[in-house]
């Protein structure tokens, strides 16, 4: 136990490579009075820091994780702790193969130099490999070995030298005293430390510390095993940690890399082992280390056959034993993703878990700065742990999901894929409905929601030709042309869509159109009965979140927004709401159902469903009213993210079926049909040039270069406004555009659709990248039923954002051409609105 | 030269030794297991043995199913066969394990040497091996830290490849000495760590263990006189690590600390 300060302005809790790393940037930042408290020993306090295999594979399809990973091997390399070995994913069955062309996507997206060879290729990068077991691999030079425990020293040592830490080892917390939610104190065995800010950094132990302050950190414990095989003279004789490239073997879902003498190898094809945060041995009663539990051999026994099919040569020998065998343990969470930023249950808690070797030092910057300035470089919300609804955080939730997720760590993941796991949490009052129209659910936030209606199949034949089947069971999958005939649909009759798994917050007092307007973007200060569409801001100018606000009275508002993104929202609103109390907000989520309605023929469905006037004159554009359907109160917004004629309709919760019932009863003479969020999100937006929240919005982006910069500034300040001022002086670095897939046609002679997520390359085949160093990639990607075509969505450089210009797409290692349609929000379909407004 | 190893499962634990709440057993619910590191040392004898001499090595355990994970760890070392005898959960005294390995070597084919550890890694005890020895009327020695076969020198009837009747030369260090012992097989040995360096098993010895069918024995001996009363832990008085300083100026203390302890 050591001396350990009264007061701190921050705590940090764990000296794990991520603790560590939070000290350290939170010193460069400029803080003075930092404490960082470890139960554990220096330097290796034994969690998972201390165990880990260390090595970083840089591409990830998700351009937030590759993001943090290349930051930490910068700081990894500047510290001198970086090894570069390289390193090859291999793939054994064709289906893999397709996969590392999938991976070759998004290694040029997010800008990290990779290749894929031939198996021959692999055998001499690494000699001990059976070639003839394989079909390709994914070569990325830069893949390196890392020491995150002398890191984290080095991270502590600068620290301190800047008179900015006090660490105290070996030191237990005990308790997080709170007062009316909001953090107080960090008790601990060596005495108190009031300050206003915890960071739990404490890995597998987070939900434990994060409990003492009455606060969930939804993450549970996981094994993943591996064993050290050796000695090995081949390896021996290299007189090196290591000199031959790690070798995923991603079939088999197992790694094997070069560890002195031995050759580790480690599995994610096990079955999921989970442990409890509270039933992980002490110190003391550890045989090796906390996370480091006894080997369960059974598990890894299929592992080893395949181990040695492809490492024979150096494994079959009779010197070269398992000389180390661990389960040793990581963090889990209910998407994969990692934990950060203040917890929405209790005031000055910050989380900084779940976070793997390859994005410690990442991850550290991006708290840090977070804790400094309100938000940080990289846009974090799909790590944000605010992005958890209740029933997620839920212990259930998490093993449900981190038992199925594990074995995805290394498996081929669509990007549509649904969870299998802890579905039906939420139902819409619809669902008895969608259920018999033989609804296809994909989840959003705990909520199922139709995505298509297997009941609207006969569509296919009215709209036939104008629909494009999917040829390639990839592109196909997760997807259904009936998707379009939907649409086709809406658009020539009417449609009826779910749209209940909006957050609604009520917001009221004498003080809410004030706080409003230092929420948003736009200006919300308009008659009662206005609805307004508005960015709201990150600090720093980029999209935090966009959403619609109604006026429903002088001090009364309702602020609506996405299901997925919900759960942040309200936590972003909850935390800025005045202190004074002079406005409340109210979460009405559950008790409000919404029905869209929209298409050529929606007035006159719901002119039958109502004795109220809904004519243009009487509910125009961008208007809301309370109206009677079938003797049911419901609040219309005149409003359309698909840009069609129509509303969307909110009622109480109870009143969901009957609603449902009237407008189809209605609308059954005008052909009505309901379509899914097929239509909604995808088809319908992208032909309306309509952008999404953490698709084509996020924090890296500002309305200026979204093409959502309003006309005028509101005199109101709010935040990101003074960001907003500058980006709308300057010109956009790049610019949300709109193209156009011009030739499907892929090298085996069938069309192709790419899905999201790829580069943007120009004819010559070079990155696209701006002047803020962000590389061009599809952020959204859909069929275009009513334009005939396939609309990419892509922020381009200004010398590339003209519309007209020729570029080309990377999908599955081929290249197609397309060309910018549209330069900023002016939507390809209907482009005067003529249709929504009518 | 055929021999048959008796080893135990036993928990691998840290530095603490987890209690039940009850004090009457060692807590194993977030424990591995293992073999001791004397029995691990009388596995790698017997392969080294048998390789040399010729012969068959069976490993042979009394416990729960599961302690089959252990004789399969002998199996990938480089035992050839297994037999489990299954006395269930309870923890068996002394005079019933000698009991229950007695059953278990039933109807095994005579050995030419029976090992042991020298005393298992958990209790302690070290009586099994002689209880079996005298119940099988054998000569035994323990406490064994050297051993080798020796031909012909008791009856002649070993040929020069070690097959066949020989004797055992075996020899353990005491503090006036190295203790040397010739005993003619059949015999029982107990070995201790420092006989030599057991051998990691190979991957390709596990896979073969794993297929490996054991020899299962039900047996339910009877309680011998051993009982255990309770456990418990010593009071934690150990003082942790002392700092002595830091570069340099840690020096002196270092010379101090090892003057202390005669190194110096």
């Amino acid at each position: 136990m050591t001396e350990i300060p009264e007061r701190a302005d921050v705590v940090v809790v764990g000296a794990g490579i991520v603790g560590n790393s939070v000290c350290h940037h939170l010193a460069e930042l400029g803080w003075r009075n930092i404490v960082l408290i470890e139960k554990g020993p220096l330097p290796d306090p034994g969690g998972s820091t201390g165990h880990a295999s260390n090595f970083i594979f840089p591409v990830d399809h998700s351009r937030e994780i590759t993001a943090l990973t290349t930051d930490s091997m910068r700081q990894y390399e500047k510290l001198g702790t970086l090894i570069t070995c390289g390193g090859v994913e291999v793939a054994r069955e064709p289906e893999r193969v397709e996969e590392l062309k999938r991976r070759m996507a998004s290694a040029r997206a997010w800008g990290v130099d990779s290749e894929l060879i031939e198996p021959r290729r692999v055998a001499e990068l690494v000699p001990f490999v059976d070639p003839d077991i394989l079909l390709a691999g994914f070569w990325t030079p830069s893949v390196a070995v890392v020491d995150p425990l002398r890191a984290g020293a080095l991270m502590r040592e600068q620290a301190i030298a800047d008179g900015a830490l006090t660490v105290s080892a070996n030191t237990a917390v005990t308790g997080i005293r709170t007062d009316r939610g909001r953090v107080q104190a960090v008790c601990t065995d060596a005495g108190d430390v009031e300050t206003p800010v915890v960071v739990v950094a404490c890995g597998v132990w987070s939900p434990r510390i994060a409990r003492l302050a009455g606060a969930q950190i939804p993450l549970t414990p996981a094994v993943h095993q591996m064993m050290d095989v050796g000695p090995i003279p081949e390896l021996e004789s290299t007189g090196t940690a290591i000199a031959y490239p790690i070798v995923r073997d991603m079939d088999a879902l197992m790694y094997e890399r070069q560890s002195g003498a031995d050759l580790e190898i480690g599995s994610y094809a096990h079955r999921p082992i989970l442990h409890e945060p509270d039933e992980i041995p002490s110190l003391e009663a550890a045989a090796l280390s906390p996370t480091q539990l006894p080997f369960t051999s059974d598990d890894f026994d299929p592992q080893l056959e395949q181990a040695l099919e492809l490492f024979g040569s150096i494994l079959d020998r009779p010197d070269a034993g398992v000389r180390h065998a661990i389960n040793g343990l990581l963090s889990l969470t209910p998407d994969g993703a990692p934990v950060l930023g203040p917890s929405p249950e209790v005031n000055g808690l910050w989380s900084a878990a779940a976070v793997w070797i390859k994005e410690g030092p990442g991850v550290g910057r991006m708290v840090a700065e977070w804790l400094t300035h309100g938000d940080c470089e990289f846009d974090m919300h799909g790590a944000d742990i605010a992005r958890f609804y209740p029933h997620q955080r839920t212990r259930e939730h998490v093993r449900a999901r981190a038992n199925e997720g594990f074995n995805k760590t290394y498996g081929i993941v669509h990007p549509r894929e649904q969870w299998e796991s802890a579905r039906g949490r939420k139902l819409s009052p619809f669902h008895a409905r969608e259920r018999e129209a033989g609804a296809v659910f994909f989840e959003v936030g705990g909520w199922e929601r139709p995505h298509w209606y297997e009941s609207n199949r006969g569509l296919l034949d009215e709209f036939g030709d104008r629909i494009h089947e999917r040829p390639h069971e990839w592109d196909a999958r997760w997807w259904s042309p009936i998707v379009e005939a939907e649409h086709l649909a809406l658009r020539q009759r009417a449609a009826m869509i779910d749209l209940t798994a909006f957050a609604q917050f009520d917001v009221r007092g004498p003080g809410a159109l004030d706080y409003l307007q230092r929420m948003t973007m736009a200006q919300l200060d308009r008659p009662v009965g206005r609805l307004c569409y508005t960015p709201v801001l990150t600090p720093g100018g980029g999209f935090r979140s966009d959403l619609t606000v109604v006026r429903l009275g002088e001090h009364h508002f309702r602020v609506i927004t996405g299901g997925a993104d919900g759960a942040r929202d309200r936590y972003w609103f909850e935390s800025h709401l005045p202190a004074d109390g002079s406005a409340s907000l109210v979460d009405v989520t559950s008790a409000v159902c919404t029905l869209g309605l929209w298409g050529p023929k929606a007035r006159d469905v719901l002119a039958a469903a109502t004795e109220d006037d809904v004519s243009g004159e009487a509910l125009p554009f961008g208007t809301a009213r309370w109206i009677a359907v079938d003797g049911i109160p419901v609040l219309a917004l005149r409003v359309s993210y698909v840009g069609d004629l129509g509303w969307e309709l909110h009622a109480p919760f109870e009143h969901g079926q009957a609603l449902w019932d009237a407008i189809a009863e209605a609308g059954s003479p005008h052909g009505i049909v309901p379509a899914g969020i097929g239509v909604y999100g995808t088809t319908g937006r992208l032909e309306k040039g309509y952008r999404l929240m953490g698709a084509e919005l996020d924090g890296e982006y500002d309305p200026v270069e979204a093409g959502l910069a309003l006309p005028k500034v509101k005199a109101a300040d709010f935040i990101g406004k003074d960001a907003y001022l500058a980006a709308r002086e300057g010109t956009p670095a790049a610019t949300l555009c709109t193209l156009t897939v011009d030739d499907h046609t892929s090298a085996d002679g069938i069309a192709r659709y790419p899905q999201g997520g790829e580069p943007i390359v120009t004819q010559g085949g070079e990155r696209i990248v701006d002047r803020k160093g962000r590389g061009s990639f599809v952020t959204s990607a859909g069929p275009a039923p009513s334009l005939d075509g396939y609309l990419l969505m892509a922020y381009l450089p200004p010398e590339f954002a003209v519309e007209g210009t020729s570029l080309q797409v990377e999908y599955m290692a081929e290249r197609y051409p397309v060309t910018v349609a549209r330069v900023g929000r002016t939507p390809l379909f209907d482009p005067e609105d003529t249709r929504m407004k009518a | 030269m055929d021999i048959v190893v008796c080893i135990k499962r036993v928990p691998a634990f840290g530095a603490q030794v987890p209690l039940t709440d009850d004090g009457s057993a060692v807590d194993t619910r977030h424990l591995g297991f293992t073999i001791g590191p004397h029995e691990e040392c009388a596995v790698e004898e017997a392969v080294r043995l048998t390789a040399k001499y010729g012969g068959r090595v069976t490993v042979l355990t009394v416990g729960p199913q599961d302690a089959g994970e252990q004789l399969r760890y002998a199996l990938a070392m480089g035992a050839h066969q297994g037999v489990l005898v299954d006395t269930g959960t309870t923890e068996l005294d002394p005079e019933a394990t000698a009991t229950a390995v007695l059953a278990g070597l039933a109807d095994e084919p005579d050995p030419d040497l029976l090992l042991f550890g020298d005393a298992s890694a958990d209790a302690g005890h070290g009586q099994v091996g002689v209880r079996v020895a005298l119940a099988r009327g054998l000569p035994v020695v323990g406490g064994i830290t050297g051993l080798d076969a020796e031909n012909g020198s008791t009856d002649g009837n070993g040929d020069a490849a070690g097959n066949g009747a020989v004797s055992l030369r075996a020899s353990r260090d005491t503090p006036d000495g190295t203790e040397v012992f010739r005993l003619p097989v059949p015999a029982v040995v107990a070995v201790k760590e420092g006989l030599n360096l057991p051998r990691y098993p190979t991957l390709p010895g596990r896979l073969k263990a794993k297929k490996a069918a054991l020899r299962t024995v039900a047996c339910d001996p009877e309680p011998g006189g051993l009982h255990t009363v309770g456990l418990r832990r010593p009071a934690d008085d150990r003082a942790g690590a002392i700092p002595l300083g830091r570069g340099a100026d840690a020096a002196p203390a270092v010379v101090d600390v090892l003057a202390e302890l005669g190194k110096v």
